[in-house]
């Protein structure tokens, strides 16, 4: 048994925040990289040199990647044999997403009352808390400011099972291009396939926290990673939806068990500012 | 392209869809509520904020301004939001509008008719944008907290001509170019 105190779930949750906001993965940079290398269009050009620009000018300056500092959703896996004292765990994360926001100068985006006054919240709380019990004494953190304009574009279909394969490329290549420019492509498109409804959209997120571009294990899931990948830049949408060939950085899918009644499939797409820090307490 | 605001018409005939553009001078920052509440000061005869003629509006909202810094990080939001209003601003004689993503047929009409061009600026790219602003005041509106409208004189802000007075739309033109239509991807 291996005792954490609230208050470092707290002060990390904070630190994360900020550098999610700031910093963009190392994986994603090389991969904005190498799209500039090949892309052909000029406008597509411009766009992918400002989004690198940007990602220097915002850990030098402070100012974060995007004014957009999205919902914050965060992921604990906590081990088993930790013990959380000295407070509860969703107030502890709440707590730290509150102090980060202010600290960061980050954009308070949340509102009460979704359909009546919509009210801001003014401290960007709450986050949309996953937890996991997993094995170990460890505690795993990650935060994932995710904007709202890419989470706008997010899909759900309850495919009939003899859709098939074709029905899932269909669907996915249809839902990129009907979201246009919307959620700032170049973008990383998640896709989770199977289990229930909220299962699938709740996998289909969790793919956006895998390497940029790191393949599904499984070869046969790995295939059709590649295939919606070349689908989606052959619509031509491009960095901004301005023109291109980098309408997506990659496809990531996560499957799970269905029902021998369902083939759920769920979308939810990344933008380019893909952001999240972990930490491991 | 170098381009200054308030825009001229001779600036605007000058404009092509796809024009990569930087703007310098006076920009007016609005959104969903600041829209609101302009049409119903033109619905009730009241003066805007501004006045509108040869003006530009930036759809953006930013984040809070660290310390030592003219605003926080300051790329656009969603122009689509704002179509509704639109047409009734570029009839009172607002002249640019910069945001992200395209825009209706209606606007696209008035846009055409009113003789005014829509630019889009990257998404993302906050802090880069964020140091293009030298100066920003609230002008109006103060009440709406991050809605206000702001004035903000900017150099080098760059931006891509969207729709022009000819019917342009680099949206449409973009695709067209580099969907791929032959073979199997």
């Amino acid at each position: 048994m291996r005792e954490i105190q609230a208050q470092d779930i707290t002060e990390t949750i904070a630190r994360l925040a900020k550098e999610a906001n700031l910093r963009l993965g190392e994986d994603v940079l090389a991969r904005l990289r190498s799209a500039r290398v090949v892309e052909p269009s000029p406008v597509g050009q411009e766009i992918l040199d400002q989004i690198l620009q940007n990602a220097e000018i915002a850990p030098q300056t402070g100012l974060p990647l995007c004014q957009d500092c999205g919902f914050a959703v965060v992921y604990a896996d906590v081990g088993q044999d930790v013990h959380i004292v000295g407070g509860d765990l969703t107030t502890a994360v709440n707590e730290g997403i509150r102090r980060g926001y202010k600290e960061g100068y980050l954009r308070k985006s949340i509102v009460n009352h979704p359909f009546s006054t919509r009210d801001n919240t003014k401290d960007n709380a709450p986050c949309v808390l996953h937890t996991e019990l997993v094995p170990g004494d460890q505690l795993k953190l990650t935060v994932m400011p995710k904007g709202g304009g890419c989470e706008n574009m997010s899909y759900l279909k309850m495919l009939t099972p003899s859709a098939g394969r074709q029905g899932v490329v269909d669907f996915v290549v249809d839902s990129v291009e009907r979201s246009g420019g919307n959620p700032c492509p170049p973008i990383i498109v998640g896709v989770g396939i199977g289990g229930t409804a909220d299962q699938a959209m709740a996998i289909a997120k969790r793919s956006l926290l895998r390497q940029v571009g790191e393949p599904n294990p499984d070869p046969e899931v790995a295939g059709l990673e590649q295939e919606l990948l070349r689908k989606v830049n052959a619509t031509g949408l491009g960095p901004m939806a301005l023109g291109g060939v980098t309408t997506a950085l990659a496809v990531h899918i996560e499957t799970y068990p269905a029902h021998i009644a369902s083939m759920p499939v769920a979308v939810n797409l990344q933008c380019h500012s893909a952001r999240w820090k972990s930490a491991t307490l | 392209m170098k381009i200054t605001a308030p825009l001229t018409d001779e600036a605007i005939a000058s404009l092509h869809a796809g024009d990569k553009v930087e703007i310098w001078g006076v920009i007016y920052v609005g959104r969903d509520a600041a829209h609101k509440r302009m049409i119903e000061s033109l619905d009730k005869g009241e003066p805007l904020p501004f006045d509108p003629h040869g003006q530009v509006i930036y759809y953006m909202g930013p984040s809070p301004t660290p310390p030592g810094y003219v605003i926080g990080s300051a790329g656009p939001t969603t122009s689509g939001r704002m179509d509704a209003y639109t047409p009734r601003l570029l009839e009172a004689g607002l002249k640019g509008m910069i945001g992200k993503g395209n825009r209706s047929k209606e606007v696209r009409a008035a846009i055409v008719k009113n003789r005014a061009v829509y630019f889009a600026a990257t998404g993302g790219v906050a802090a880069l944008i964020s140091l293009t602003v030298k100066k920003s005041e609230t002008i109006a509106y103060s009440e709406l907290g991050a809605e206000a409208v702001l004035r903000l004189e900017v150099e080098g802000f760059p931006v891509i001509v969207v729709n022009d007075i000819y019917g342009g739309d680099a949206y449409e033109q973009g695709k067209e170019k580099y969907k791929v239509t032959t073979g199997t991807p």
